[in-house]
């Protein structure tokens, strides 16, 4: 192949994915847009409702918390999965690649679900808990938004894992066995030289965790309770439990510029291939 | 060396490896290596790939246990002492620089490991830089220095701290020669300055030989010789030596009589004479001779001299240099090199005589 059909030949293996693309998200969501100027009347009224509603002030709010605390939360633990899938004994490695693939297939709704089984107030650690006698009445680990972050921390901590396990396998050796040679003791090495050599990985697994955790939708529905409602179920409520489809609308299109200035910024910060590890 | 010196602390140490061995599963990648390393010498490690020399240096480094043997340093039993204790410095192959740290910074990491205070650190990062020209250079990641700058930051991040031992491990296979002909001048003159041990791996026999108080040939994990560059290259222990340190003639000889310090020999129609110090040898013997130590002339001149007949196959020009090949009457291949000023040149396919001064050549045994 020349390099002159080159281009159209990406074009024409792309075409199946942009046009489904095309038609499933970028047509509906240009009605989506319509909708916030022109329901219920024309205008940027319902933008105007989107930063001045204590309502829907308060959701935004609570949604950056949560994807702050659960991408903290998902890196550090990532951290340590990927440093004992990179640097760990055979079966250490075995075990943390288990670790790893095993969430993927087991489905979002099943995941979620299962958390309740274990954080509801019947769930079994209460029970168990309680049946030893340690504590009287049941915590509140579920229907809040603590279950809501557990969840979703644990939906995504394979995510991080790519990226970093990425950055860690492409240290050279050599460079580590240089810091032990120069007496750097085993901490200094992680510290001052591993850590900072896989910043790249985290900042891109912080933004993969980070923007995936805006949308979510269905763990925080079952998690949450109703009572800590993130902005996916915000829309979805406006939209599909009460009229006001405008604002759910306009909340919507909020989303997903932020959304696409986040993906902007990853794409300054990492190449693609870093993200699959 | 006075007593109850800190292990790494001292100017320059002395090394002394007994009976080291190392085997990776079933394969004995270094046998039996027995190795004094003087104080403040620069030993280079010469071998062919895969030879052991990297095993050795990681040994000595203490990056790699051995699996027999005992290592000590100036008398200390230091088999057992971690790589992070012993603190050589060490040039890894490929540089190793620290890529999120600037120049400085990469020079200051072994002083800050130590703890030295920031104004001693900013001194000696200061000194070392100038040492090694890199100055207006100080803010800059590895990523952005050339091939030679990288060199530096490694040998000046390698000094810093003052190592009693170096550990370099082929630092300049990557350069091109120009800049490894500096490079090689450069670390000469900081082994001066610094007066601390050195030990080089290199598989480039000229610059073994051009760099090293002493040479150590390994081959197949066996130590094979150690020696002053002159003694090595003029008086090797076999004939793997002879062969690796350069270009060689080797002419069988028959009817091998040794008288003293001189042996004689037949080859062909003409009786070679050698100085013989080099060692035992049985009946069968070769006559080697390097190819810079012959001279081709249209006559025989000195009759002191041995010269055998040959004829011209092929020259090369190699500027300061012209090498020639010549066959004998009996077929067997002669190389020898000339200042292209001394030749004359011989026409091609003439008959000439090659000689060479009886000290020059040496016996080696027929095989091995
Ligand atoms: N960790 C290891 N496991 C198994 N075999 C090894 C290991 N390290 C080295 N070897 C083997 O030991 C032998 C010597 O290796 P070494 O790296 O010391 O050679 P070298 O002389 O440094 O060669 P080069 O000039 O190519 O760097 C080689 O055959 C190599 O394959
Ligand atoms: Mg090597």
């Amino acid at each position: 192949m020349t390099g002159k059909s080159a281009v159209p030949r990406t074009i024409l293996l792309l075409a199946p994915l942009l046009l489904f693309l095309g038609l499933a998200y970028v047509v509906p969501f240009l009605g989506v847009i319509r909708w916030s100027v022109t329901l219920p009347e024309p205008g940027l009224g319902q933008y105007r409702a989107v930063l001045t509603d204590p309502l829907v002030q308060s959701v935004f709010i609570r949604t950056l918390r949560i994807c702050l605390i659960v991408t903290a939360a998902a890196l550090v633990m990532a951290y340590a999965i990927a440093y004992v899938w990179v640097r760990g004994t055979p079966t250490q490695r075995m075990l943390a690649e288990f670790c790893i693939l095993v969430p993927f297939w087991i489905s979002v709704l099943t995941r979620a679900f299962g958390w309740l089984a274990l954080l509801s107030n019947r769930g079994l650690i209460n029970t168990w808990l309680q049946a030893a006698g340690i504590i009287s009445e049941p915590l509140a680990l579920a229907r809040n938004e603590f279950g809501v972050i557990v969840g979703m921390t644990h939906f995504l901590i394979p995510f991080a894992v790519f990226p970093i396990a990425s950055a860690m396998r492409s240290i050279d050796e050599r460079v580590l066995l240089a810091a032990r040679g120069m007496g750097a003791s085993r901490s200094r090495i992680f510290w001052s030289v591993f850590v900072p050599l896989t910043y790249g990985g985290l900042i891109g697994a912080a933004l993969i965790v980070f923007v995936f955790a805006l949308g979510f939708f269905v763990t925080p529905a079952i998690l949450g309770g109703g009572r800590s409602v993130m902005v996916a179920e915000l829309v979805y409520l406006r939209i599909f439990q009460s009229p006001d489809w405008g604002l759910g609308a306009a909340i919507s299109v909020v989303l997903v510029i932020f959304i696409g200035i986040l993906l902007a910024l990853m794409r300054r910060f990492i190449k693609p291939a870093h993200l699959v590890g | 060396m006075p007593q109850g010196i800190q292990l790494g602390d001292a100017k320059a140490a002395e090394i002394k490896a007994v009976s080291i061995g190392k085997t990776f599963g079933a394969f004995r990648a270094l046998k039996d290596l027995s190795l004094d390393i003087g104080r403040g010498e620069f030993l280079t490690l010469l071998g062919p790939s895969g030879s052991g020399k990297t095993t050795f240096l990681m040994i000595l480094a203490g990056f790699t246990a051995p699996s027999e043997g005992r290592l000590m340093m100036d008398g200390k039993d230091i088999t057992d002492v971690p790589a992070e204790d012993r603190s050589y410095g060490m040039v890894f192959q490929g540089y190793a620089l620290f890529p999120h740290l600037n120049v400085e910074q990469n020079i200051a990491f072994p002083l800050k490991v130590r703890g030295r205070s920031s104004a001693d650190i900013k001194r000696r990062v200061g000194e070392m830089i100038e040492r090694v020209g890199l100055v207006g250079h100080e803010k800059k990641l590895p990523t952005k220095l050339s091939g030679g700058q990288q060199q530096r930051v490694a040998l000046a991040r390698a000094l810093a701290f003052e190592p009693s031992v170096l550990l370099l491990d082929e630092p300049f296979s990557a350069l091109d020669k120009n800049l490894r002909e500096m490079m090689q001048e450069e670390v000469k003159r900081l082994h001066q300055e610094t007066g601390t041990t050195f030990v080089f791996v290199t598989h480039d026999q000229s610059e073994a030989l051009a760099l090293s108080s002493r040479v150590a040939i390994f081959n197949h994990g066996e130590l094979l010789q150690v020696g002053r560059p002159q003694d090595v290259y003029e008086r090797p222990a076999n004939r793997f030596v002879a062969e690796f340190l350069g270009e060689i003639n080797l002419l069988p000889l028959g009817a091998l009589r040794l008288d003293g310090d001189k042996a004689a020999g037949q080859f062909e129609d003409r009786t070679i004479v050698l100085s013989q110090t080099g060692p035992q040898i049985g009946p069968n013997a070769v006559a080697a001779v390097r190819p810079e130590h012959m001279t081709i002339a249209a006559t025989q001149q000195n009759p002191d001299h041995n010269a055998i007949a040959c004829r011209i196959e092929d020259a090369t020009y190699l500027g300061a240099v012209t090498k020639y090949h010549l066959k004998t009457r009996t077929g067997t291949s002669i190389a020898v090199s000339m200042p292209t000023a001394a030749t004359t040149g011989f026409a091609h396919r003439s008959d000439v005589w090659v000689s060479w001064p009886t000290e020059q050549g040496f016996l080696l045994p027929q095989q091995g």
